[in-house]
């Protein structure tokens, strides 16, 4: 997203993480396995990924606060299920809102009620809304608490020297410059990459041109706890809205505004107070949280490794904020980047790993690029034809369910599909009707009074149903479990390979142990 | 496949009760009506292949 405009008046209290004086300005130099720029969603998650599996790691920001505005919002269950491991999601769910359904209306009625996670059984919901700064706060929190992590607040990369064997590293600080070797280089610095720019690569994309009002204000009242979206409101009738609610009793409204809109004009409280009166009526009474007018690119690298230098969440990629696919996507590849690198940096598998990051989250952003770009299209049509089969299908919405299928006003973020990648060990039998399919993600499933989720290891998993010798792997014998069974398909004898990011590498209907150790060297790139 | 001949059995009774149903309607509304009439349309027809088929003999 790119920021026209911005009010800042957050009651959330900023906390100042302070700068501390780094050892190599007084001449202390040690090579590093993997440093990361940027304290956003992705860096801090990374480098707890790393540190579960033993990998030290240092992470330089330029800033000393957790991220300003709500900004992303919408935490998948996806995202909830890497960040449980760190014991911080509970924490997150008790804070933020759960919701798992949205409602989609046209003028002033309701057309469609969609769920997101119909069948109970998951130990996570769908969504949980919370802002930005309190995932960030969490995150900051568990990073501070592990003596494998060392955050580096107000450092700032200004230079780059990458080789073969790693990268030099020239860091700004209060004190001065100092450089830092490291193996790895991981940047999650952000749509504005630091890193990107002083490496000269490009960010190629689309440019859309409607902007959009985020007004979060603090409301009181009986709030709706779904997402709601409309089409033509009366209170805002020629565009969109978008509602969300998020912790604190704070709503964030998102106005669709047109190309042509004054940003200056537009983010003036006056101007915001004006839709906000027409929204919730004569009596309501806010209070201003944040208010931003944005427009946004669909962006995406051609490459998202470059020798020992690895780009993830903004920094590689960008999309629309429909369908909560930022954040979410962030947060995805630092999880599928943290086991690949502890592996190699182990010695336990080779560089070539590394590669399968770059196939599969490229693959995985090409995916949320194209959902995004058709949810936009969907909200913000692009030529005359485009916006009379948009209304075409609002119209035909509320009679007919397979119109309700086509309304596009996000699709929401779920773990995306990596069935093409050579980690894969692709099915021999061909009598399965559902379960993960290698490529997809694991499904979690309740296990007596705890739920599989909690069960995986930090390195590969063996779901099986009845006993199966599995050295190297985390063995988990789902035989007792009605639920596992349906979701897995599952026979006695039957088995899943999972990845450590939750991913099937491999099924079979009878697992042997060779057939297992096969696709566990295959699923670690060799 | 896309049907190329004759799948009518009363064809000027059908042809014209599209004509009728646009009868009177301004360019505005023409377009939103056959917008909604060739989702329904689509969607009864179900099949991806036939349709894509049919947006390629209708741009000749």
């Amino acid at each position: 997203m790119e920021r026209v405009g911005e009010e800042r008046l957050s009651s959330y209290a900023y906390k100042t993480y302070p700068y501390r004086r780094p050892a190599e300005l007084d001449g202390k130099k040690k090579r590093r396995p993997v440093v990361i720029v940027g304290a956003g969603m992705a860096g801090p998650t990374l480098a707890l990924s790393l540190a579960l599996r033993g990998v030290p790691s240092v992470v330089l920001d330029d800033d000393d606060k957790v991220s300003f505005g709500s900004r992303s919002i919408c935490q998948a269950k996806h995202s909830l299920e890497i960040w449980d491991r760190f014991g911080i999601a509970e924490r997150m769910v008790e804070k933020g809102i759960t919701w798992e359904q949205g409602e989609v209306y046209l003028r002033d009625q309701a057309i469609w009620r969609f769920n997101l996670q119909p069948e109970p059984g998951h130990k996570f919901p769908a969504f949980v809304n919370l802002q930005q700064y309190y995932v960030e706060e969490y995150l900051y929190e568990r990073c501070a608490a592990e003596t494998l992590i060392e955050m580096r607040h107000r450092n700032k990369v200004v230079g780059l020297s990458p080789r073969n064997d790693g990268v030099s590293v020239e860091v700004e600080t209060l004190d001065g410059r100092y450089t830092l070797d490291t193996e790895w280089l991981v940047a999650c610095d952000g749509v504005r990459s630091q890193v990107r720019h002083l490496m000269g690569l490009p960010f190629p994309g689309e440019v859309f041109h409607d902007q959009f009002l985020i007004a979060d204000i603090r409301l009181k009242g009986d709030l709706p706890r779904e997402r709601r979206f409309w089409f033509y409101p009366p209170f805002h009738p020629t565009n969109s809205v978008l509602l969300h609610r998020q912790a604190d009793e704070i709503l964030r409204v998102d106005f669709q505004l047109g190309r042509d809109a004054d940003a200056e004009e537009e983010k003036k409280p006056e101007n915001v107070d004006k839709r906000l009166r027409q929204m919730f009526g004569p009596d309501a009474r806010w209070e201003h949280e944040w208010t931003s007018v944005y427009t946004f690119t669909c962006r995406m690298m051609e490459k998202f490794v470059h020798g020992r230098v690895v780009f993830a969440g903004d920094a590689a990629h960008v999309v629309s904020p429909f369908g909560a696919r930022g954040g979410n996507a962030a947060v995805a590849d630092v999880d599928n980047l943290a086991w690949k690198l502890a592996l190699v940096l182990t010695g336990k598998a080779s560089e070539a790993l590394i590669d399968s990051y770059d196939f599969e989250r490229r693959a995985a952003s090409r995916e949320n690029i194209q959902n995004s770009t058709r949810s936009t299209d969907f909200i913000t049509p692009k030529f005359p034809a485009s916006r009379a089969f948009r209304d075409a299908v609002l119209a035909l919405a509320k009679d007919f369910p397979f119109a309700r299928a086509l309304i596009n006003s996000g699709r929401l973020s779920v773990p995306t599909a990596q069935t093409e990648s050579v980690l894969n060990t692709p099915d021999v039998d061909t009598d399965w009707k559902n379960g993960p399919a290698p490529g997809r993600a694991m499904v979690d499933a309740p296990l007596g009074n705890e739920w599989l989720v909690d069960r995986l290891g930090t390195g590969f998993s063996l779901l099986s149903f009845g006993a199966i010798e599995a050295p190297q792997v985390t063995a988990i014998d789902l035989g007792g479990s009605d639920l596992a069974r349906q979701r897995y398909d599952a026979r006695p004898g039957t088995a899943y390979l999972v990845r450590p990011d939750r991913y099937v590498a491999a099924r079979w209907r009878k697992a042997d142990p060779p057939s297992i150790q096969r696709a566990l060297a295959r699923a670690m790139g060799a | 496949m896309l049907k190329r001949d004759l799948n009518l059995a009363r064809p000027d009774d059908v042809y014209n009760a599209l004509i009728d149903a646009h009868k009177g309607l301004n360019d505005e509304q023409v377009r939103a009506f056959d917008a909604r009439l060739i989702l329904l349309l689509i969607n009864h027809i179900g099949d991806e292949a036939v349709i894509r088929e049919a947006l390629e003999a209708a741009k000749a």
